[in-house]
Formats: C-alpha cells, sequence, structure tokens
C-alpha cells in the first residue's frame, strides 16, 4: 500500500502534516504505538528538514504487514558533507529557521535513532532524498 | 471488550436524527440509525459534545434517583466550587449550604477541600519521575478517556492519582466513621457538573470501585437550591458542620489554569475538546519540547463550561475568583483534613491501570487492517467526499469504515443509491427501504 504527500518548501506552519497523517495510518493498522512514535519522530524530522532547507519534496510510504518505507524526496540545494551533516548539533540553519524553534542540528541524528535503516542521497543544486525503514516487530 | 458506563442519553421522543451532535463529536461515536442518534459506548469518552449542540434537548445526562439519598442515616453532599458558581453573588455560600442540608443531605463537603493534599501528591510524583515528563493531568475524565482511545501512546505520560473528588469522599467517610457511623449508613453522593464525572465515578479507570455512592446533577441542584430559597420563610436556617476552609488555589483549581498556576517549570493549560485534541497530536509527535505539565480539560473553560452548568460560564468563573481572592487575603486556616493528610497520600496512587482501548484500529492483525484499509480506500475513491451525514455516519470516511468492518451498508450513502436506481440494481422502494432503516419508518409516511 503506497500513500502520497506533498511538503512545500518554507510553508512552516503545515510543517509536520504529513507525518501526522502516516500516524493516523498506523495507529489504524494496530501498529505498537512505541513503533509508531519511533516512526513519526523521524518522519517530522525529514519533512521539518525539506520546509527548512529545500524546495519542495514528497513523501512516498509505503507499507506491508511488517514494516514501514518512507522515501522524502527533494529538490534543493543538496547536502555537500553527508558524514558532516550528520553529526550532532551541525546546522546551516537560517537565523529565520532559527526564530521557528528550529536549527538545533539534531534532525538527522534523531533520524538514524528512530529507523531501523536509514539512506540519504543528495545531488548538491539538485536535491536531497531520504529513506527511512522500520520494522513493526522489534 | 468491557462494557463503559456513559450518562449522556438520548430521549427517542426528543431525538429527530438532525445529525448535529453526529458531527460534533470529536471520537466519530455517533450514528443516525432508525432516526435516532446512536452513541458506540466504545468510542464515547463523555466529553458532552453531542448534548451541548443539541439543539432539541434530546441528549440528557441521566442521574441517580435524588431520593435514593434516603437510603443512608447520614447523608454526605460532596460540593465542587463550580456549584457556587451558578448563583448571583446576592445567594451566600451559607444560605446555598443551608438549602442542601434543607433537602435532605447531613454534612456538606466542598471537594476541592482536598486539593491541596493532591497538588502535594502531583508535585511528589512529577518530581520523582522525570523521564515520565510532559505529565498530563488526570482531572478529566473526558480527557482520561480519550488518550484511552485515542492516544493511548500517551498514557505512560498520565498522571495516575486519585482526583479531589475521590480524596475528600474517601476523607469524609473516615471522619464520620471515626466520629462512630458504621460504614453502611454512610452515603456520599456528589453535584457534578458533567457526564464524565459521572461516568468516572460510575465505571472508574484505574480503580475498582469509585468511594462516591452517586451522583446529581448540578442542574437538579440549582432547581431544588432556587426553589428553597423563594419559598423561604426567613427563619435562620442551621448552619452546617463540614464547611472550612478552602485555600485560594483549592477554589480556583477547578477552573482553567487552577492545575497548571500550581506548578512549577513549563505548564500549559489546554480547555475544549478539540484543541485538546489538537495538543495531544503535537505531544504525540513529539513536536513539543520542553513541556513539564499539560493541564486539559474537555469543556470550554473548564469545569465552568460543563454541560449541566446553568449560568453563563463567565460569571461562574468571576464568581469563584472573586471567592479565591477573597481566601488570599485572609490568613491560612488549619483545616479539619489537614488530619487525614498522611492517611490520603497514603492512597492517593491509583490502585489499577489506565489500560489503552484504542478505537483506530481497523483490526487486531496488522495484514488483515491492511486489506481493510484497501478497501476503505477503494469505497473513499467512489463516493462523493461531501460528509453529508446523510448515511448516518458523519463523514463519508467514517462511512467506509463503517462498511468495512460490516457495521454499514455503502448503499446507505445517497449518491450510490442513485446510482444503483439508475443501473436497475435496486428498485425506487428498495432505496426508500434503505433510507428508512437511517431514518425511521415514519419519515416518509407523509410523501407516499
Ligand atoms: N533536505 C535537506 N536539504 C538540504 N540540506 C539539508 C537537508 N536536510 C538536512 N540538511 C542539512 O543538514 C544539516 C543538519 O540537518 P539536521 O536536520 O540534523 O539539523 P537542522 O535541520 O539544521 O536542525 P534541526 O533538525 O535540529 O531543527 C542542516 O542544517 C542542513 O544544512
Ligand atoms: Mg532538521
Amino acid at each position: 500500500m503506497e500513500f502520497h504527500y506533498h511538503i512545500e518548501g518554507g510553508d512552516f506552519s503545515r510543517a509536520g502534516s504529513a507525518s501526522s497523517e502516516v500516524k493516523k495510518i498506523l495507529k489504524q493498522l494496530n501498529v505498537d504505538p512505541r513503533v509508531i512514535k519511533r516512526v513519526v519522530v523521524a518522519l517530522y524530522e525529514a519533512e521539518v528538514n525539506v520546509v527548512a532547507h529545500a524546495h519542495e519534496g514528497n513523501m512516498t510510504v509505503t507499507l506491508d504487514p511488517g514494516s514501514i518505507e518512507a522515501v522524502v524526496e527533494d529538490k534543493g540545494p543538496g547536502i555537500a558533507d553527508i558524514d558532516l551533516a550528520m553529526q550532532e548539533g551541525y546546522s546551516t540553519a537560517s537565523p529565520r529557521v532559527r526564530e521557528m524553534g528550529f536549527g538545533a542540528g539534531m534532525g538527522l541524528p534523531n533520524i538514524k535513532k528512530n529507523c531501523d535503516r536509514l539512506d540519504i542521497k543528495s545531488v548538491v543544486n539538485a536535491g536531497t532524498t531520504v529513506k527511512m525503514t522500520t520494522f513493526f516487530t522489534g | 471488550m468491557e462494557e463503559f458506563y456513559h450518562a449522556l442519553k438520548v430521549s427517542p421522543k426528543a431525538c429527530t436524527g438532525c445529525t448535529h451532535c453526529m458531527v460534533a463529536c470529536p471520537t466519530s461515536a455517533i450514528r443516525v440509525r432508525q432516526g435516532l442518534a446512536t452513541i458506540d459506548a466504545a468510542a464515547c469518552v463523555d466529553c458532552g459534545m453531542c448534548l451541548k449542540t443539541c439543539q432539541r434537548r434530546a441528549i440528557f445526562v441521566e442521574q441517580d434517583d435524588f431520593n435514593r439519598i434516603f437510603h443512608f442515616n447520614h447523608r454526605v453532599v460532596l460540593l465542587p466550587s463550580v456549584v457556587l458558581g451558578q448563583f448571583a453573588g446576592e445567594v451566600s455560600e451559607e444560605q446555598i449550604f443551608a438549602e442542601l442540608i434543607a433537602m435532605g443531605f447531613t454534612r456538606v463537603v466542598e471537594t476541592d477541600r482536598s486539593v491541596d493534599i493532591l497538588a502535594g501528591a502531583m508535585r511528589e510524583y512529577m518530581r520523582t519521575r522525570p523521564h515520565l515528563r510532559p505529565f498530563i493531568s488526570s482531572f478529566c475524565p473526558a480527557v482520561v478517556r480519550l488518550i484511552q482511545v485515542r492516544f493511548p501512546s500517551m498514557i505512560d505520560h498520565v498522571i495516575p492519582l486519585k482526583q479531589a473528588l475521590d480524596l475528600s469522599a474517601i476523607h469524609a467517610r473516615r471522619q464520620l466513621e471515626e466520629e462512630g457511623v458504621p460504614g453502611d449508613q454512610i452515603g456520599v453522593f456528589y453535584v457534578t457538573p458533567c457526564a464524565a464525572k459521572i461516568a468516572a465515578i460510575k465505571s472508574p479507570v484505574g480503580e475498582e470501585r469509585s468511594p462516591v455512592d452517586g451522583v446529581i446533577n448540578m442542574d437538579f441542584i440549582y432547581n431544588k437550591v432556587k426553589m428553597g430559597l423563594t419559598r423561604k420563610d426567613k427563619t435562620p436556617l442551621p448552619r452546617d458542620a463540614g464547611r472550612g476552609y478552602l485555600s485560594p488555589e483549592a477554589i480556583a483549581w477547578t477552573l482553567s489554569e487552577g492545575e497548571a498556576s500550581s506548578f512549577e517549570g513549563r505548564c500549559l493549560a489546554i480547555d475544549e475538546i478539540h484543541n485538546v485534541i489538537d495538543i495531544l497530536e503535537k505531544l504525540e509527535n513529539d513536536e513539543l519540547q520542553d513541556i513539564d505539565f499539560v493541564e486539559l480539560r474537555a469543556c470550554d473553560h473548564s469545569c465552568a463550561g460543563g454541560a449541566l452548568s446553568t449560568n453563563n460560564r463567565f460569571l461562574v468563573i468571576e464568581r469563584l475568583r472573586s471567592r479565591s481572592k477573597a481566601s488570599a487575603g485572609r490568613p491560612p486556616e488549619e483545616d479539619e483534613i489537614g488530619k487525614h493528610a498522611g492517611f490520603l497520600r497514603e492512597q492517593v496512587l491509583l490502585p489499577g491501570k489506565i489500560t489503552p482501548r484504542s478505537i483506530e484500529k481497523l483490526d487486531e492483525d496488522t495484514l488483515v487492517a491492511m486489506e481493510k484499509m484497501q478497501k476503505i480506500q477503494r469505497i473513499m475513491s467512489i463516493i462523493p467526499r461531501v460528509d453529508c451525514g446523510a448515511c448516518g455516519a458523519p463523514s463519508c470516511k467514517a462511512l467506509a469504515r463503517d462498511v468495512v468492518q460490516g457495521k454499514a451498508k455503502l448503499s446507505q450513502c445517497t449518491f450510490m443509491q442513485k446510482v444503483l436506481v439508475q443501473e436497475g440494481l435496486i428498485t425506487p422502494d428498495e432505496a426508500i427501504e434503505i433510507a428508512e432503516n437511517t431514518w425511521g419508518k415514519n419519515r416518509f409516511n407523509h410523501h407516499k
């Protein structure tokens, strides 16, 4: 089963709406609340990264009975050094983004912590693709 | 699944199946069947939105027979502060208390007298369990139920303590027993501002049995007191014995900010059920950081806006605030309840668990749930998505869900009926029959 969500760059007022929708779906599928929590936290951070750092993006969620795979793909500046970006506290967020309460440099590390598989691909000046997989049973 | 008691009832005489309550219900617990609103007991959280939106007063709060108080020799009435707020300033507290005695109670006890003990216990609970932040108050039974059915992942954050109502009931009973009254001669009755507190007493969460023996609706008591006051033949009434000191915090406890203003750290006070749902979504998504405590109340302006409140909620708040201010101007008095503080603190923790009972899941088995979800998606692609409610469900999505769960037929959708008639799959008479199942037999009589 597949679900698609559009993510608009710069629209902080709606950041989190895609991950909230995914949460509602997982609740209906009777997935363990602790797993739901992990998934939602990871998706939320990936979603906010598109809003904060890219122009626009899409989230594609593929569900099967044992796992969820979410691919967040965006058009944007891309990430030059992914290892660096993965470090806790590393952020290039603008002062405007920081004013909104984002930009602590904790998003990507948080994503890593909250999914079972993480794969990030990025092309500078083109875009970034973040693929997250989480299994329902631990 | 165990049964849940709900005090909200639909009067078949008054209900016309108008769908207002169905649309307003925050847990989609209502369907129109045979022309009547019907409430799903597993999904209802007793918030009272249906009652408040009903324009025909067809939804009411069932209460215990008042005369049941006379089964007991000693009749304690537990009075939340909002009751006093129902009356205009010229009616004194003494007069209200005296009326309660006159109507048959032998002792008046203010529910909120145990608030200081409770607040202390809450503080201690939070201080010793910092890993469970953000803490969610269990003050409002509708909120606790909402969390059980819609936000089970937040249950661990709920502070699992008894409420002032329980503590004051336990105390009142204990006090009488110490005076030598046998336990079975004591009846403790609570005057409720809402349906949720009744549910909390009749089917408590986290404990086997409530210490309260019966519940009386606040509007009923209001009328009885009013009636007594108009009939009064100026003779001075006996002053009640149970009345004690209430701290400013205790008086304001049931109002919005009542709890939130009593604790250290970052505390939020949220009232009205949709606002509560909104904040719970955010908390569940971890979108809010560094929150220590959230006070959540289902009613707009908390208990002042309770479904059984007769007075304007802002006037209720005004009266309580001025009483609170007056109390702040006086030196704190040693209250008799203080003697039992240790005893009450020992019992403040709920003995049982707050259990999750999700109404969201389509099936226990994730695989089956996925198949159902796919069916829902297919149905959604052919129905009009205008949420007209004419099928007896609050939205097209809810109908699709009901169909998949075997609780409704797709042909209940008026749009689908037209398609089916046009394609010759059902006759016009059959279409009427389907509609009658939703809207009731008599609905179509005068059109035939
Ligand atoms: N989708 C993206 N497109 C472009 N750059 C990104 C994207 N996602 C992350 N980055 C870069 O990686 C850095 C670290 O990301 P991370 O999510 O860890 O922190 P942040 O977004 O800056 O702050 P926080 O997530 O704590 O609010 C970002 O500052 C940004 O430079
Ligand atoms: Mg980020």
